[in-house]
């Protein structure tokens, strides 16, 4: 009885395992026809304005007045810490460090995900649920180019926009806060700021993140829906698993991106 | 919503987007410190860098006139070789004395020059010869404490009784 219990359990355990590294494979082989078969979004740059209209303008609202919030949060915080160690004029320093080396990049990620990805996901699936993929076929056009490679571009050309303007957001929000509303002396907090921020170091590294990010979300997002189970409940649940897995993988990347960056090249 | 009204919005969205980044690059960062300016490098052997790291700045004055470039052990004489990137704007004479100093009690450690009365300007690859090397908290608790010690002992015997 224990045996074939235990046996059972393995099997599962066998099987699941197998099932995530075949879809892992399938998504690589995916991400590649998608990458070559980009042509028609490319050329026909009109579909890819579009996709950028509903992945980017229309995330802008909840990304800026979430950036705002993060920074004045941020001023709110940093101050209360840093005007015990008598520092209080760094606070430009760590609001603008925090933004834009890990705050911008991650939080507009994350947002991005669950405002963008899900509803690529969504789309996507419930396309090929009602079998409009199918049909595409039947007319010779192939739906990747067609269909999910626009959708990809928007979204990677979308996010790094949407990080910058999460960080700048937030600058503005701890300026807010910091100089208009506790008082720290304006020229202090920007000379500081600009004092401590490195174009190459801190900006860039932070445009390199949100377009890792961008990449990894949008991929995740097309490949869910276009492999959801062609049902009601397959759609939905692909669409959660959009918004779960982007979310691992920017939290995971981002450790490995900050591993890379901040540790290697600054110390002598 | 038609066509043209959705290029008008993703336009809007990429200027805000790359306004955005000018914002961080210009107002933020520093991209307008002398990195395009011609600099010239000396360097300078100290028997104790302490906390200091490559890309400190260099001070004149107050004022930022390089960064440290280069930090090496010199293995025959056991010394630190700072290498410092210097503004070509900024001349130094040639007995210039370069001091390891901080910045507030706890803040990063930077290189302090002054200028000499020599006639003679500091070249491309010049060694500093005057120098003085960081304080060491606690070899200037332990000279502390030994100076009291020995202030402290011709007193010590009035209140012994």
């Amino acid at each position: 009885m224990r045996i074939v219990d235990l046996r059972a359990r393995l099997e599962r355990l066998g099987s699941g395992v197998t099932t995530h590294v075949w879809r892992l494979g399938f998504a690589s082989r995916f991400l590649a026809y998608l990458v070559l078969h980009s042509g028609t979004a490319l050329r026909r740059f009109r579909l890819t304005i579009a996709e950028i209209y509903f992945a980017g303008v229309l995330s802008l609202i909840i990304i800026l007045v979430s950036g705002l919030f993060v920074g004045m949060v941020l001023a709110l915080q940093g101050y209360e810490t840093l005007q015990r160690f008598g520092a209080s004029e760094s606070l430009g320093v760590l609001v603008a460090l925090s933004l834009v080396r890990e705050l911008g990049p991650v939080v507009a990620g994350l947002l991005f995900a669950s405002r963008a990805g899900s509803a690529i996901t969504a789309e996507i699936g419930l396309m090929k649920a009602t079998e409009q993929l199918s049909a595409m076929e039947m007319m010779a056009v192939d739906p990747i180019a067609r269909v999910v490679a626009p959708r990809f571009w928007g979204g990677v050309l979308s996010m790094p926009l949407l990080a910058a303007l999460f960080s700048a957001m937030g600058i503005f929000g701890g300026y807010l806060v910091g100089v208009q509303l506790i008082g720290v002396d304006a020229g202090a907090f920007w000379s500081q700021m600009q004092a401590a921020v490195d174009l190459r170091n801190d900006i860039m590294n932070g445009v390199i993140k949100s377009v890792v990010f961008g990449i990894a979300v949008t991929w995740i997002a097309v490949f869910e829906g276009y492999d959801a189970p062609p049902t009601a409940e397959g759609v939905s649940r692909a669409t959660t698993r959009t918004v779960v897995t982007s979310s691992l993988a920017i939290l995971f990347l981002d450790f490995i991106l900050t591993a890379l960056m901040f540790t290697g090249g600054t110390h002598q | 919503m038609n066509r043209s009204a959705i290029d008008l919005w993703v336009g809007v969205f990429v200027v805000a987007g790359v306004a955005a980044l000018l914002f961080l690059a210009l107002k933020v960062g520093n991209l307008a410190s002398f990195s395009s300016s011609q600099m010239y490098r000396i360097d300078a052997k100290f028997a104790n860098i302490g906390g200091l790291k490559a890309r400190a700045p260099v001070k004149s004055a107050g004022v930022v006139v390089g960064r440290v470039a280069d930090i090496r052990f010199d293995n025959e004489t056991y010394e630190a070789i700072v290498s410092i990137n210097l503004d070509y704007n900024y001349q130094f004479p040639r007995d210039t004395t370069a001091k390891i100093l901080t910045s507030g009690i706890l803040g990063e450690q930077y290189v302090g020059l002054e200028a000499g009365g020599d006639g003679v300007m500091l070249k491309n690859g010049d060694r500093l010869r005057l120098t003085q090397s960081a304080v060491v908290l606690e070899n200037l608790i332990s000279q502390f404490l030994f100076n009291k010690a020995a202030e402290g002992k011709p007193e010590a015997k009035e209140p012994a009784k």
